[in-house]
């Protein structure tokens, strides 16, 4: 693991490093370009949104950064660590080790509870007072009274909170997230959004949030715009980015 | 970095594994349950056959000598000469005599008369075991009078009780007691040949010792000692075997006995496996679909950092876990099904069968069906290695080609492998576990392929122009995650099971009744001598009974065979001449013309009989020549009682054994026999039942020594034991049978998750109930018809290839039970597909999309 780390010089803080990815996809014989020579960096601690029109490939960018697939060509680094040419396992073990997920459909394991789903990320790494921190998490999303049921049996905000819960279990550097209030209404979205944006505060975690929503972009730090599979624009919103 | 303050990150944490498991198979318990419900009765098959084997195996050890109800049996077709009698006499410390041969008894109260097997017996015989009559003394003192032991279906038969009278030849006997089970034999032999005990110093008074009847000769030793026993068997045994003598020990009678017994749980052990097997496709589509269902608690998995074992070693927990649920479950069934077995088999075994708990047996059933679920759940479920973390962003459809993943082409050949290596166990030989395994594989190809030419045939004509309920049923055909390849290969597969068995049934019942039918002969009196042949022809023409056939018959033995006696035969092994060729009395005719049921394969018979000054030309059965290595031109010198008489053979003839005829090994020119010791034969045919009674009942009241056989009786005789046996086979077939049930529901069971989705949406899209069934049911209809066709087909195949190869019998099966199959199986399916998708199209579609599957 260790001589895969490569560490990076010119920018000390930066936590997550995207250079020159493009992305295409083999349909028949055609071949279908998604994203285009992508290169951005993200600082630590910072909160960045990633916006566009439906079909601009922001999922398929995030996907990128996070691990979860291979780009055509270019390179991913988080925290120091190279990406490219690790395979799936070793990956996996980065993703647990330094990434949180929070999707747009939740993607809670339906056979497990709440409190289950927010201990999995723990328990795969093998740590002690695993149940009770679970709760504590659980509590602080407000679903103390909520842990034993399972996916089926909450609303849709409440499963986005456990799947928040569940990112923060591990504590990570960076947390994805992929349109996380795009099936919420709006009082709703406002707590996601407030319980993301403490967790930046406290912990100093990285946000990196693919959203529709303009007033969300606008309250973070930075805003990546896509258009077509090209960053049309990269710009600081104004807020101050806390240092962890 | 802060490497440091991250906890260990553990690669495998066996009880986390095991917790996630259990978790994670919560929701799904139901349902697992009926995964494993399809191996349950394969196990259970296994199980009560290993037990019973265990049992039979324990019983004929315990019960070894009373098989033969002696220490030592010798026997032969022949009366002992002086030499062997002497020799006799000097052997054992007790011993008993028995003399055996085919006789009519005429049961004086009901007025019956029927061929049976009388057994004269002398001394204290049987010294182990014991002959279990009714009143139990009977089978004891029926020596000490003049009476008889009668079997207990010829009791039934003509309504005798104890007390009554039968007569044997020329004499009667009071019956003793009816005979419930003799020493050694079992069910079957009894019927094929009904005993009839009497006392051995009344043989010579029936007057049937004349007759031209073959006897055989039977003594019985008893020894104190084994050792005694080995060391006069290995003084006299050259002897008695020159002589032609068969000698049979307890010990090697058991050997024996476990033989046969052994091909028989073989073969049951087979058709159980088959049972397994079908099970096993269940355990894998259902399986394979259990894991499609799960990609996405997969992909969260992996997203949130476990590794690709881990997450296929939580799957492999759970179904090792049902595995062995469902193997536990199948051996407690076994195991009852096992005290049920002894039943099914009493007739085919000559022990009394005990019913005891077999450990070995469980544990055998439980370790197979542990590994047969692993094996083949093993093979779906390589495919969650390949399921990608990206699932959680975007569901897609893309699957890696399961034959490009290495892992899965091994594990097929494993699977075969061990499918050929359990077939080989109980087969004879490679090539016939080979095959096994080949024509299973063949089997299912044959069911893919024709899944997949369904699949394509939709697709590339598809009926774009019918209405819209139509165009959905036939397109659920071929769209992502459809079922045809599935259910085509498990619905065919149960069907070519079921139908080979029914066929391969309806072949051997057929290659009997066929005889019975038309205006052939269906009565044969033999043993006629020649003063008799005007009478008894004189009572036929009484009854206007046609003389279908009139045939003299001289019995005589081989002497030599191109110079060869059966001494240089047994010396020389490289001759290749049988020892039974010289041994048996030969039945031989004398004519110039073939019958209506010979053909002349080689050289040929001479028109008008023997010539003076040439050698006696003969005529050879094709197949019985090629058995004592004789052909065209050879010399055979037949001892015609006492007579030696040198012949050449002169023609080869094939000869039709179906049809009931008195058909010759051996056919003599006229002009040689003439005047040896001879008797007749004489064909006819009765018009019915009472004719045939009445008919016997006087020829037998004239001439006690003539027997008679009725075809009436052998087809009866036939029936019972193939309703035996085909008793047992059916037994066996009906785990296959509701195990195919089983996984029929299995598969269309979790077809339905598929459909539910679907179902929904077009239910919030206005499609009406009606509609809804309308598509499910015309889905089903043709799958369930397409893989009954090719199951049916396919077993068509199967069962003439059995009728063509193995029973050298011809093969019609008869088309109105081929449709009504069809139809059963196409209508099942379509009834379990509408009573499974019941609740998705009753139930409202929210509580639906609450219900995560
Ligand atoms: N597996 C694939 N094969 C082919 N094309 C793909 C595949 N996955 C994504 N695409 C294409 O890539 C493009 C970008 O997709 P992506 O999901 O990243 O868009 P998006 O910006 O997230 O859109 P939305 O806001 O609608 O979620 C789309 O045009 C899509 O059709
Ligand atoms: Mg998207």
């Amino acid at each position: 693991m260790e001589r895969t780390v490569k560490h990076n010089t010119n920018k000390v803080n930066s936590i997550l490093r995207v250079s020159n990815i493009t992305k295409w996809y083999k349909t028949g014989s055609r071949q279908l370009t998604v994203l285009h020579n992508i290169s951005f960096s993200v600082e630590e601690g910072s909160i960045v949104s990633i916006v566009g029109p439906s079909g601009s490939g922001k999922t398929t960018l995030l996907g990128l950064c996070a691990g979860l697939d291979h780009a055509s060509s270019g390179s991913v680094m988080i925290n120091g660590i190279v990406l490219d040419h690790l395979g799936e396992d070793e990956r996996a073990r980065i993703r647990n080790r330094y990434l949180g997920f929070i999707f747009q459909n939740f993607q809670l394991m339906p056979t497990l509870t709440a409190l289950e789903n927010v201990m999995v990320p723990l328990e795969l790494r093998g740590e002690k007072n695993i149940r009770e921190r679970a709760v504590i998490l659980l509590e602080k999303v407000g679903l103390s009274e909520r842990i034993h049921h399972y996916p089926a049996q909450l609303s849709g905000g409440e499963q986005q909170r456990v799947s928040i819960a569940r990112a923060f279990s591990t504590n990570p550097k960076i947390l994805f997230a992929d349109e996380p209030t795009g099936n919420l209404d709006d009082e709703t979205s406002d707590r996601i959004v407030r319980l993301l944006f403490d967790l930046n505060k406290e912990a100093g975690t990285t946000l990196i949030i693919v959203t529709h929503n303009p007033e969300l972009a606008e309250s973070t730090h930075r805003i990546i715009q896509l258009r077509g599979g090209h960053i049309v624009s990269d710009r600081p919103t104004g807020n101050a980015v806390l240092s962890a | 970095m802060e490497h440091q303050s991250q906890p260990a990150y553990k690669k495998i944490n066996f009880p986390w594994l095991l917790t996630m498991a259990w978790r994670d198979s919560r929701r799904n318990r139901g349902r697992l349950l009926l995964f494993i419900a399809s191996i349950i009765i394969g196990i259970a098959a296994l199980v009560a056959i290993f037990s019973l084997g265990d049992n039979v195996r324990k019983d004929i050890d315990n019960q070894a000598k009373s098989l033969t109800g002696a220490d030592l049996v010798i026997d032969n077709n022949r009366k002992p000469d002086e030499a062997i009698g002497r020799l006799i006499d000097s052997l054992g410390e007790e011993r008993s005599v028995q003399c055996s041969f085919a006789s009519m008894v005429y049961f004086k109260k009901s007025g019956g008369t029927r061929l049976v097997e009388v057994l004269a017996l002398d001394g204290t015989y049987p010294y182990y075991g014991s002959f279990e009559t009714i009143p139990a003394a009977a089978g004891r003192d029926f020596r000490n009078a003049q009476e008889a032991l009668v079997d207990k279906t010829l009791m039934l038969q003509y309504n005798a009780q104890p007390g009554d009278t039968i007569q044997v030849g020329a004499l009667d006997f009071r019956i003793a007691g009816t005979l419930t089970q003799a020493p050694g034999r079992t069910g079957i032999s009894t019927t094929i040949a009904a005993p009839v005990y009497i006392p051995f110093r009344y043989l010579e008074q029936t007057g049937l010792l004349q007759k031209g009847s073959r006897f055989k000769y039977t003594y019985y030793f008893k020894y104190a000692s084994a050792n005694q026993l080995d060391r006069q068997l290995g003084a006299v045994k050259d002897t008695l075997e020159k002589a032609g003598w068969d000698h049979d020990t307890a010990e090697s009678r058991k050997r024996q006995t476990s033989r046969q017994f052994d091909d028989l749980s073989k073969f049951l052990t087979l058709v159980g496996f088959i049972a397994l097997l079908l099970g096993c496709i269940g355990i894998a589509s259902s399986i394979n679909i259990y894991v499609r269902e799960k990609i996405s608690s997969i992909a969260v998995l992996r997203c949130l950092g476990a590794s690709g074992l881990q997450t296929f070693l939580i799957y492999l927990i759970q179904i090792i876990a049902i595995g062995f649920a469902g193997a536990v479950m199948g051996a407690v069934l076994g195991t009852a099904a096992g005290q049920l077995l002894p039943i099914v088999l009493k007739d085919l075994l000559p022990v009394n069968i005990t019913t005891a708990i077999s450990w070995g047996a469980i544990i055998k059933g439980v370790g197979l069906g542990v590994v047969i679920s692993f094996l083949f759940g093993l093979l779906p479920l390589l495919s969650v290695r390949g399921i990608s973390p990206l699932y959680t962003l975007r569901v897609s459809l893309e699957s890696r080609s399961a034959w490009k993943d290495p892992a899965r082409v091994l594990l097929s050949g494993i699977i075969l492998l061990a499918v050929c290596l359990f077939a080989r166990l109980q087969m004879e030989g490679w090539m016939q576990a080979l095959l096994f395994t080949a024509g299973i594989l063949a089997a299912f190809t044959f069911l893919t392929l024709a899944a997949l030419l369904l699949r394509w045939t939709v697709r590339k004509f598809f009926p774009s122009r019918l209405g819209y309920v139509w165009r959905q049923g036939f397109s659920n055909l071929y769209r992502p995650n459809n079922q045809t390849i599935l259910l085509v290969v498990t619905i065919g597969l149960g069907t070519l099971f079921i139908g080979t068995l029914y066929f391969v049934q309806g072949t051997l019942m057929n290659r009997v009744s066929l005889s019975a039918s038309g205006n052939q002969s269906n009565m044969v009196l033999f043993d006629i001598q020649t003063g008799q042949k005007e009478g008894v022809a004189g009572i036929a023409k009484q009854f206007k009974l046609p003389l279908q056939q009139q045939v003299p018959i001289v019995t005589m033995r081989i002497e030599e065979i191109n110079g060869k006696t059966a001494d240089d035969a047994r010396k020389d092994s490289t001759l290749r001449i049988p020892r039974r060729a010289y041994e048996g009395e030969i039945r031989v005719t004398y004519r110039d013309t073939l019958t209506g049921s010979e053909k002349l394969t080689a050289g040929k018979m001479e028109a008008n009989g023997h010539r003076q000054g040439q050698p006696v030309y003969i005529s050879l059965e094709k197949g019985w020549a090629e058995h004592i290595k004789a052909g065209i031109g050879d010399s055979i010198l037949f001892n015609v009682q006492g007579a030696l008489v040198p012949t050449v053979v002169g023609s080869l003839r094939d000869v039709d054994w179906q049809r009931v005829q008195t058909n010759f090994r051996v056919v003599f020119p006229s002009g040689v026999l003439e005047n040896a010791p001879q008797f007749y034969v004489l064909v006819t045919r009765v018009p019915s039942r009472e004719v045939s009674a009445a008919f016997q009942q006087s020829v037998v009241q004239q001439y006690p020594n003539i027997s008679i056989i009725d075809l009436g009786l052998i087809l009866q005789v036939l029936d019972e034991v193939l309703e035996k046996i085909g008793f047992v086979i059916r037994f066996m077939a009906g785990f296959s049978i509701i195990t195919g049930l089983i996984v029929l529901i299995a598969s269309v069971f979790v077809s339905k998750y598929q459909r539910m989705q679907e179902s929904i949406l077009l239910r919030t899209l206005g499609a009406s109930r009606r509609q809804l069934f309308m598509i499910i049911m015309l889905e089903y209809f043709f799958l369930g018809a397409l893989a009954a066709a090719t199951g049916i087909l396919l077993s068509l195949a199967g069962s003439w290839a059995l009728a063509h190869f193995s029973f050298d019998a011809p093969f019609q099966p008869s088309w109105l039970p081929v449709v009504i199959l069809f139809f059963a199986i196409a209508f099942l399916t379509i009834i379990i597909g509408l009573l499974n998708s019941r609740s998705v199209v009753n139930t409202p579609p929210l509580e639906i999309l609450r219900k995560e599957v």
